[in-house]
C-alpha cells in the first residue's frame, strides 16, 4: 500500500510548520525521515497519522483522500506507534495486543477466535511468546517496544508509522527493533514510515530517506545520496567523514566536528 | 472455544463475589431498621403477604429507598469510572466535571431563594449538573479538549460555583438548616417516584457502559495510540463525558451531594479488579449498589432512631478502607 502527501502545510497556532510537503512512500517500502530537532519530522508523522489536521492539502492511501475515508477503517490499514503512549500497571502483553483488534470490531461485538489467533501470531512474531501474560510495565523497554510493535501487528495493518521507535532505548534494544521492523518489511510486504534520531540507522535500514529542515523537505533519496559530507553540513552542522559499510552495505559516517559556518561548502575535515 | 487465562477467570471470580455482595446488601437493606424482617420474610410479605404490617414497611418505605440506593451507587460510581478513564486520572471524580458544584448551586438557589419550589429541586440540581458540565467542556475546548485541561477547567468552575453557594449561605443564615440535608446527602423520605426519576438514566448508563468498555480501554493507551486504532477520540470523550454527567446528575438531584461515592468506589473496584473496562464497569455496577445500600442501612441503624446523613457514614467508614486497601496493595508490588 503506498501513501502520499500533496502540498501538505500544519499550522500550529499563526505559525506554518509544514510548508508545502509532497511526501511518497511506494508500496514495500522502508522510508525514514530524518532531520534536527524542530524541522517538522513529528508533526508530519502526526498528521500522516491523522492526529494532527492539515492546514491545507491532502494525503492519500492508494490514491484515495483519507478525510474520505472512515478513520476505522483507516486503521485495519494503517498501525501508528506514536512516541507518547500510555499503559495502565495491570495491562498484560498479551492485552496490549488485543486492543489492536479494536478497528476490526464491529460495535459492541468481542473478540472471536479468529481475532485471538491473530493475537497469538502478533505475540509469536515478536518473540513474546514466554512473556505474554507479564504487565506492560514490568518489561525492559525493548520488550516493551516490542509489546507495542506487536499491537499494531495485530491490526493487519498494510502500512506501519513509527515515531522515533529506538528513543530511550539501549542500543542492543536499539537494534533489536530496528531488525524486528526490517523483518517485518521483508515477511510481510508491510509499508513502513519512521522517524529516526540515528542518521546511520537510518541509513543502514531505509529504502529511500526525506530530510526536513524549516518544515520543508529538502532532501530526498537512497541512503547514499542522503549520507553526503556537504548534505550532513548543512542540515545537521556536522563535518563528518563517510565510510562504506562492507557487511551490511550501506554508507555510514563519523562526526568529528561542530561546523562553525553552515554557508561555508570547503571541507576541512582533520 | 475461547480458554480463559488466570487473570480473566480470577477477575470473573471476583464479579461473582460482587453480585453475592449485592444480594446479601440488598437483604441487608430492606430488612434492618425499626423492625428486623428476615430475608425469607421479605421475599414472602412481597410475594403474597399483601396487606400485612410488614408488607407496607417494606413496599412503602424500605424496598423505594433501597432501590434508590443501589441506582445511586450505580449511577455515581459509573460516571466516576469513566471519567477516571478519560482524565487518566485515579483522582477523577463527578466533582470534577462540576456536577456536584452546579447541581448543588442550583439546588441551593432554588431552596434559598424561591423556597415555595423546593419540588423543583431534582430538575434544577439536574440541569445545574448538565450546564455545569458544558461550562467546564466549552472552557477546555481549544481545538480539541486535552485531560488536563479539563481538570483545570473543572476546578476553577467548581471553586466558582462554590463560591455562589458560600455566598448565598452567607446572606441567608437562617435558610442554612434547611439546605443542610442536601449539601450532605441522604435519603431519608425517599419514595417510588424518586425511583421513577434516576432509573431511566441509571438504565440508560448501565446499556451504553457495557456496550462501551472498549473505547475506554482504548482511550486510556492515550489520544495518539487510540486516534491510530481508528477512534474518533474527542467524540468519544465527549459522549462519555456527557453520558457520565447525565448520570451523577441524577444521582444528585435524588439524594443531594453525595460525591464522595464516585470518586471512591471506582477506585476500590480497580484495586480489587483492575483497570480492563470490561470487567471494571461490571464489578462497580454491584460494589457501587453495595456501598450505598450497606451505607445507607448503617446510617439509619447505628444511632437509632436518629438518622445521620449517609454522606457521613459513607466518608467515615469508606475512607479509612480506602486507605488499608491502597496499602495492602503497595505492598504487594
Amino acid at each position: 500500500m503506498s501513501m502520499e502527501t500533496k502540498s501538505l502545510q500544519v499550522k500550529y497556532g499563526e505559525k506554518l510548520v509544514l510548508k508545502d510537503i509532497n511526501f511518497r512512500v511506494s508500496n514495500g517500502e522502508i522510508v525514514t525521515i530524518i532531520g534536527p530537532n524542530g524541522s517538522g519530522k513529528t508533526t508530519l508523522i502526526k498528521s500522516l497519522s491523522r492526529y494532527i489536521k492539515a492546514y491545507s492539502g491532502e494525503i492519500y492511501l492508494d490514491g484515495k483522500d483519507i478525510s474520505q475515508i472512515p478513520t476505522k477503517k483507516i486503521a485495519r490499514e494503517v498501525a501508528v506507534l506514536p512516541q507518547v503512549k500510555n499503559v495502565s500497571a495491570d495491562v498484560t502483553i498479551e492485552n496490549l495486543v488485543s486492543y489492536g483488534r479494536y478497528p476490526h470490531l464491529s460495535f459492541g461485538k468481542r473478540i472471536n477466535k479468529n481475532d485471538k489467533d491473530i493475537i497469538n501470531w502478533a505475540i509469536k512474531k515478536t518473540g513474546l511468546v514466554k512473556l505474554k501474560d507479564r504487565y506492560i510495565a514490568t518489561l525492559s523497554g525493548g520488550e516493551r517496544q516490542r509489546a507495542w510493535i506487536a499491537m499494531a501487528l495485530a491490526q493487519k495493518p498494510k502500512i506501519l508509522i513509527l515515531d522515533e521507535p529506538t528513543t530511550y532505548l539501549d542500543i542492543s534494544y536499539q537494534l533489536e527493533v530496528l531488525e524486528l521492523v526490517k523483518e517485518l518489511n521483508e515477511s510481510l510486504g508491510i509499508t513502513v514510515i519512521m522517524v529516526l534520531h540515528d542518521l546511520n540507522q537510518a541509513a543502514r535500514y531505509s529504502n529511500n530517506i526525506y530530510v526536513l529542515k524549516n518544515g520543508e523537505i529538502c532532501e530526498y533519496g537512497k541512503p547514499s545520496d542522503i549520507l553526503q559530507a556537504k548534505l550532513l553540513k548543512d542540515v545537521f552542522r556536522i563535518e563528518a567523514h563517510i565510510y562504506e559499510d562492507e557487511i551490511n552495505r550501506c554508507p555510514y559516517f563519523i562526526p568529528h566536528k561542530l561546523s562553525l559556518n553552515s554557508t561555508n561548502n570547503d571541507l576541512n575535515l582533520v | 472455544m475461547i480458554k480463559y487465562t488466570k487473570e480473566e477467570s480470577k477477575k470473573k471470580t471476583i464479579i461473582t463475589v460482587f453480585i453475592i455482595l449485592f444480594i446479601v446488601s440488598f437483604f441487608f437493606s430492606v430488612g434492618n431498621g425499626a423492625v428486623q424482617i428476615s430475608p425469607i420474610g421479605i421475599i414472602k410479605s412481597i410475594l403474597y403477604e399483601k396487606g400485612t404490617v410488614n408488607y407496607q414497611i417494606i413496599w412503602n418505605v424500605r424496598l423505594p429507598r433501597t432501590i434508590v440506593a443501589a441506582l445511586v451507587g450505580i449511577c455515581l460510581s459509573l460516571s466516576g469510572a469513566i471519567l477516571q478513564g478519560i482524565m487518566r486520572n485515579p483522582l477523577a471524580g463527578p466533582n470534577i466535571i462540576g456536577v456536584s458544584s452546579g447541581g448543588g448551586f442550583f439546588a441551593l438557589v432554588i431552596l434559598i431563594i424561591f423556597p415555595s419550589y423546593y419540588y423543583l429541586v431534582p430538575i434544577g440540581a439536574f440541569i445545574g449538573a448538565l450546564s455545569a458540565t458544558l461550562f467546564i467542556y466549552s472552557l477546555a475546548w481549544k481545538e480539541g479538549v486535552l485531560p488536563t485541561r479539563l481538570v483545570l477547567a473543572g476546578v476553577a468552575v467548581s471553586s466558582l460555583f462554590s463560591a455562589g453557594t458560600n455566598a448565598l449561605m452567607t446572606f441567608f443564615p437562617d435558610r442554612v438548616h434547611g439546605v443542610l440535608g442536601f449539601m450532605v446527602g441522604g435519603l431519608s423520605a425517599i419514595t417510588w417516584k424518586d425511583v421513577r426519576m434516576i432509573l431511566p438514566y441509571a438504565i440508560l448508563g448501565m446499556i451504553l457502559i457495557l456496550f462501551l468498555p472498549d473505547k475506554l480501554n482504548i482511550l486510556m493507551l492515550g489520544d495518539e495510540v487510540a486516534t491510530g486504532l481508528g477512534l474518533r477520540v474527542e467524540r468519544t470523550r465527549f459522549v462519555f463525558i456527557i453520558i457520565s454527567s447525565l448520570l451523577a446528575g441524577a444521582a444528585v438531584s435524588v439524594v443531594g451531594l453525595l460525591g464522595f461515592v464516585g470518586l471512591i468506589v471506582p477506585h476500590m473496584t480497580r484495586l480489587f479488579i483492575g483497570s480492563d473496562y470490561r470487567y471494571l464497569f461490571l464489578g462497580t455496577i454491584f460494589f457501587g449498589a453495595s456501598i450505598v445500600m450497606i451505607c445507607d442501612t448503617l446510617s439509619r441503624i447505628l444511632f437509632a432512631p436518629m438518622e445521620i446523613p449517609v454522606g457521613i457514614i459513607m466518608s467515615a467508614l469508606g475512607a479509612p478502607f480506602f486507605l488499608y486497601l491502597l496499602r495492602k496493595k503497595e505492598a504487594m508490588r
